[in-house]
């Protein structure tokens, strides 16, 4: 499994990487930890001629809470957002749904900019940021701009960055309330079947806030307001969190493939979403 | 691009390759350095055969440019200890049977060393989770997982008696 030949470059700063990404358009890509993109190179099923290594960009790399806003840098590592005590304290959603990734070794590579940036539907942090309400910064040749995550994914693999820009860092407001991150995988490094973030907040034995997000269940991560409204008002009640799942699962669009038929992963998804939600109430 | 001259530290070694920047680490180490501790298994990071210490990462080294791996250290099996002087898991490897075949071995101590760097006294639970990107398909894990509990145990009980 030798990938096609391509051209290395490790830029020192982001200027830097934007004047390669800007000299050779879409014949470039960055890379961050690699682990999705190198496989897909090995099997000759991405086609690039140049390669921009971010590892050398240090600003990448810093996890920050301030002012109620967490700030992850895109080159934070599933294994950083893990070891971090300050974003467990801060998000401990983060860290429950990094637990799930793909496997340790991976988790020490993979990072958080490129899990979200490649539009993968398999990929976790795609919902997670959904869920968070996250934003995500765009840099390139004409500055910064900014996308919600819940405006980010267009289909498979299209998202709304441009070749020329590179996704910097995530920023989301510190969550409150009950959280859980729920995933079925057939094993170890697979992909989820079904996976749901979910967020809850009860004030006096009322919901007053909730975020509802799942993963691999279509072609883009789905944020389910209907399922928000199904819960906002009401006491969590069993019939209230049966109501929110059906409005969650008729938000979904998942196809069949070799983790199961659509019938299989409508239940999966419906299982994944109930426990979600039971848990994220049991904390909030 | 061509080939290009790439350093890297291998087991405390500073070497010199010349390699097209596509050569994956794997081959780096296994065809240009002979170093042949790390295995070959899947090629598709799954099975952990290949893995390898990157600057006190645990990294499969099928999923790794020598391009990206250039300038830093790097840690085999063959670094942690000789057949003379073998590194405590290596020597509880043997006396608890945590192999059969063999293939998985360099993989699993290279791992488990990394994971006792970072929690000298895990829980079995623990060791499961922190071996979960390792396969083997001979022992059903139960002997690897006591190996490398019983390794914790002889590290910690070593480093009390020197202090």
């Amino acid at each position: 499994m030798i990938p096609a030949r391509f051209d290395y470059h490790r830029p020192g700063d982001i200027a830097a990487a934007l004047a390669i990404l800007g000299e050779h358009g879409d014949e470039a890509r960055v890379i961050a930890g690699g682990h999705s993109l190198i496989p897909m190179m090995k099997l000759r099923m991405t086609d690039l001629a140049h390669l921009v290594d971010l590892q050398d960009i240090a600003e990448l790399r810093d996890i920050a809470v301030e002012g109620g806003t967490v700030r992850l840098g895109a080159m934070v590592t599933q294994h950083d957002l893990i070891a971090s005590a300050e974003l467990a304290q801060a998000a401990p959603l983060v860290r429950e749904a990094a637990l799930q990734i793909a496997d340790p070794q991976v988790r020490y590579c993979g990072t958080v900019g490129g899990n979200v940036a490649n539009g993968d539907p398999g990929n976790d942090m795609p919902g997670l940021m959904q869920c968070l309400g996250a934003t995500f910064h765009l840099v390139g040749p004409g500055g910064e701009r900014t996308v919600a995550a819940r405006d980010y994914y267009e289909a498979a693999y299209m998202t709304a960055r441009e070749d020329d820009e590179i996704l910097t860092a995530i920023t989301f407001a510190v969550p409150s309330g009950g959280y859980a991150y729920e995933k079925q995988k057939r094993k170890i490094g697979d992909y989820a079947t079904a996976a749901c973030a979910a967020l809850v907040t009860m004030e006096g034995g009322r919901c007053t806030q909730a975020s509802i997000a799942m993963t691999n269940l279509s072609d883009v991560p789905v944020w389910s307001e209907a399922a928000v409204q199904a819960l906002v008002g009401t006491g969590c009640e069993a019939d209230a969190i049966g109501a929110a799942v059906e409005a969650a699962r008729a938000d979904i669009d998942p196809t069949e493939d070799n983790r199961g038929p659509v019938d299989f992963k409508r239940h999966v998804a419906g299982v994944m979403i109930r426990r979600a939600i039971e848990r994220a109430v049991s904390r909030a | 691009m061509g080939k290009q001259h790439y350093q890297i530290t291998v087991n405390g070694e500073a070497r010199d390759v010349l390699a097209e920047p596509r050569e994956l680490l794997i081959h780096t180490l296994r065809e240009q350095l002979s170093i042949t501790g790390p295995h070959i298994g899947c090629e598709t990071s799954h099975c952990g055969a290949c893995t390898v210490d990157i600057d006190g990462r645990s990294v499969k080294s099928c999923t790794v440019f020598i391009a990206q791996a250039a300038g830093r250290e790097i840690t085999t099996v063959e670094g942690l200890g000789t057949p003379d002087a073998m590194h405590p898991l290596q020597e509880a490897f043997r006396e608890h049977h945590g192999l059969q075949c063999g293939y998985c071995t360099p993989g699993m101590i290279t791992r488990a060393y990394r994971l006792l760097q970072e929690n000298p006294s895990p829980t079995e639970e623990e060791v499961r989770f922190g071996i979960a990107g390792n396969l083997c398909r001979c022992t059903g894990y139960q002997n690897i997982v006591k190996a490398i509990l019983a390794a914790a145990a002889e590290m910690n009980a070593a480093k009390e008696a020197a202090e």
